[in-house]
This record gives C-alpha cells, sequence and structure tokens, in this order.
C-alpha cells in the first residue's frame, strides 16, 4: 500500500488527493490509510479530492468521500470534489453525494 | 489464476479455394455486421482485490467487437467491478476463494454476465439489495453494490444461499440507446454527519 506522498499535499488547511486512475476497493484501503494519517497528523480542516485523473471509479469510491467527510465535518471542515470528468460527475450527484460534496468540474 | 475461454461461431459457409478462404470469410462478416455471432467466456480467478481490475478489462475487451459507446462500456464495467468486490469482501470476507465470471453476448446484441462465488451466501437477498444496505460499515463500504448494478445494466437476478455461495446475473442490450441511470440511486441523499 505505499503511496507515492506526492499525490498528497497539505495547501493552508486544505489536504488535497490526487485519486488515481480507477477507483475501486483495491486501492481504496492504501487511500484512506494515507488520508487518515494526514488528517491525524496535521491541522487539515477541509479535503479537496482531485478526480483528474479518474477515468473509473464504483461505489468504492464513495465510501472513501463519505468515510472522510464523517472524520472532518465534526470539526467543521468541507469536501470538494475537483477536476470531475462527467461520468464521474453523474455517478456522485446520481448518488446523493452532492448533499455532502461540493462537485466542481 | 485460470482462464478458459469457450467460442462459438456462426462459420461463413464460403466453399472457396483455400487461399481465398480467408477473404471471403471477411467478405462475409462485413455484410452481416448488423448480426453479430454469438459469443461465449468464462473466466475464473482468485478472489483477490486485484482481480476487480482484470474482470473490468477482461469484459471491455469481450464487448469490443460489438463496437459500444464509451459510456456503455463504462456502465459494464462498473456493474461487474461492484459485483466481484462483492464476492471478494462479503463472500468470502477478503480471505480468498475463487471467483467466476461467465459472460456471453447473444446474435441481438445483448449481454449477459453471470459473476458467482462459492462463499458465504446472502440471508437476506432483498435487503441486500436496498440502497445503502451494508455490512460493511465499519470498512467504509457504501451500501451502494447493488444499486450501482441495478442502475447501470437492464436487468439483475441474485441468487444467493447460506453456505453455498452467490450468484449474480445481470443483462444489458446494446440494440438501441437507453439513458436512465439516474432515477435508481436517485434513493440516497446523505445528511451532514455522512449517514443516509
Amino acid at each position: 500500500m505505499e503511496k507515492k506522498m506526492e499525490e498528497y499535499a497539505i495547501i493552508d488547511n486544505y489536504l488535497c488527493i490526487r485519486m488515481p486512475r480507477e477507483v475501486d476497493h483495491h486501492g481504496a484501503a492504501g487511500i484512506r490509510e494515507c488520508a487518515d494519517r494526514l488528517i491525524l497528523d496535521d491541522k487539515v480542516k477541509n479535503i479537496v479530492f482531485d478526480f483528474t485523473d479518474t477515468t473509473f471509479m464504483d461505489s468504492s469510491g464513495l465510501g472513501i468521500i463519505i468515510g472522510r467527510y464523517r472524520k472532518i465535518s465534526c470539526f467543521g471542515g468541507k469536501v470538494y470534489a475537483i477536476n470531475v470528468s462527467e461520468r464521474i460527475g453523474r455517478i456522485l450527484r446520481a448518488s446523493g453525494m452532492s448533499s455532502i460534496v461540493e462537485i466542481l468540474a | 489464476m485460470k482462464i478458459c475461454l469457450e467460442r462459438k461461431r456462426q462459420r461463413s459457409k464460403c466453399t472457396a479455394a483455400k487461399g481465398l478462404g480467408l477473404y471471403m470469410e471477411k467478405e462475409c462478416a462485413k455484410t452481416n455486421a448488423a448480426q453479430t455471432a454469438a459469443n461465449e467466456i468464462c473466466m475464473e480467478f482468485d478472489a483477490i482485490s486485484e482481480n476487480e481490475g482484470l474482470a473490468r478489462v477482461v469484459i471491455a475487451a469481450f464487448l469490443s467487437r460489438i463496437d459500444p459507446t464509451v459510456d456503455e462500456i463504462e456502465d459494464v464495467k462498473t456493474a461487474v467491478s461492484e459485483a466481484v468486490t462483492n464476492a471478494v469482501i462479503h463472500g468470502y470476507g477478503e480471505r480468498g476463494g475463487r471467483v467466476v465470471m461467465r459472460a456471453r453476448l447473444s446474435a441481438e446484441r445483448e449481454l449477459s454476465v453471470e459473476i458467482s462465488d462459492r462463499g458465504v451466501g446472502i440471508a437476506d437477498v432483498e435487503q441486500a439489495m436496498q440502497p445503502l444496505f451494508t455490512t460493511g460499515a465499519a470498512n467504509e463500504r457504501s451500501g451502494m453494490g447493488f444499486s450501482f448494478m441495478e442502475a447501470f445494466m437492464d436487468r439483475l437476478e441474485v441468487e444467493s444461499s447460506i453456505g453455498e455461495g452467490t450468484c449474480v446475473h445481470m443483462w444489458k442490450s446494446f440494440a438501441g440507446r437507453q439513458d436512465e441511470t439516474a432515477p435508481i440511486l436517485q434513493a440516497a441523499v446523505w445528511n451532514r454527519s455522512g449517514r443516509a
């Protein structure tokens, strides 16, 4: 589960996570672990999921987002999904995620 | 991992000289472009998360010859990914086992995919298929797996018995364009604490 650290960046109090090409159950545990370590270590308030490289996402991706949202929302943090392709955007909106995530194409 | 390929193909009856044989077959295929020959594959693989991606690649390659749209391919890949993930996580509890994927394309351009495991089985299939129902909350499963399969495919059938395993059977027709993925998924609305 070794993840390159350049996929994670902390800018101000935003944790930016560059999502992989395919977001599925196989890679979910690694992303979760890395993200949670950074959320604990640093003073992260908001989380930005960057979907620039992502061409595929299944329901495991929703799990990652919901899980991180739960961790930071109690401290007033927000979750963003940026550079979302048409398909990923449709999946996020259709499954009701737009109520907890700000989706930006 | 074992991959076995079964292939049924209607050989065009071109009884030309050997050298011409291939050429004639190609010509026949061209004129019959609208009607594709039926084809079936069966693949058995270890129930490890790595193979979820493999199953997706295989189903996409299998579909490619009927020239589907990018969206159609992604729909099928997503549904297959959900079914295989279910087998790996829930069927075998991530302790390994074997998953069988059987895909069939009919001459009428209808895809049928069957994904089966010999895992623990599902006690209440109807409950399991409810949007947001999950037994894997600790592992941050969203409970949307079956909803995704339902939304992205035309038809879904789940057969399961405790201790014997689960078989997920899905169909999708590539004859005409339908665009009704959204309504089924719209059941979910997460509130501020991230719960439905």
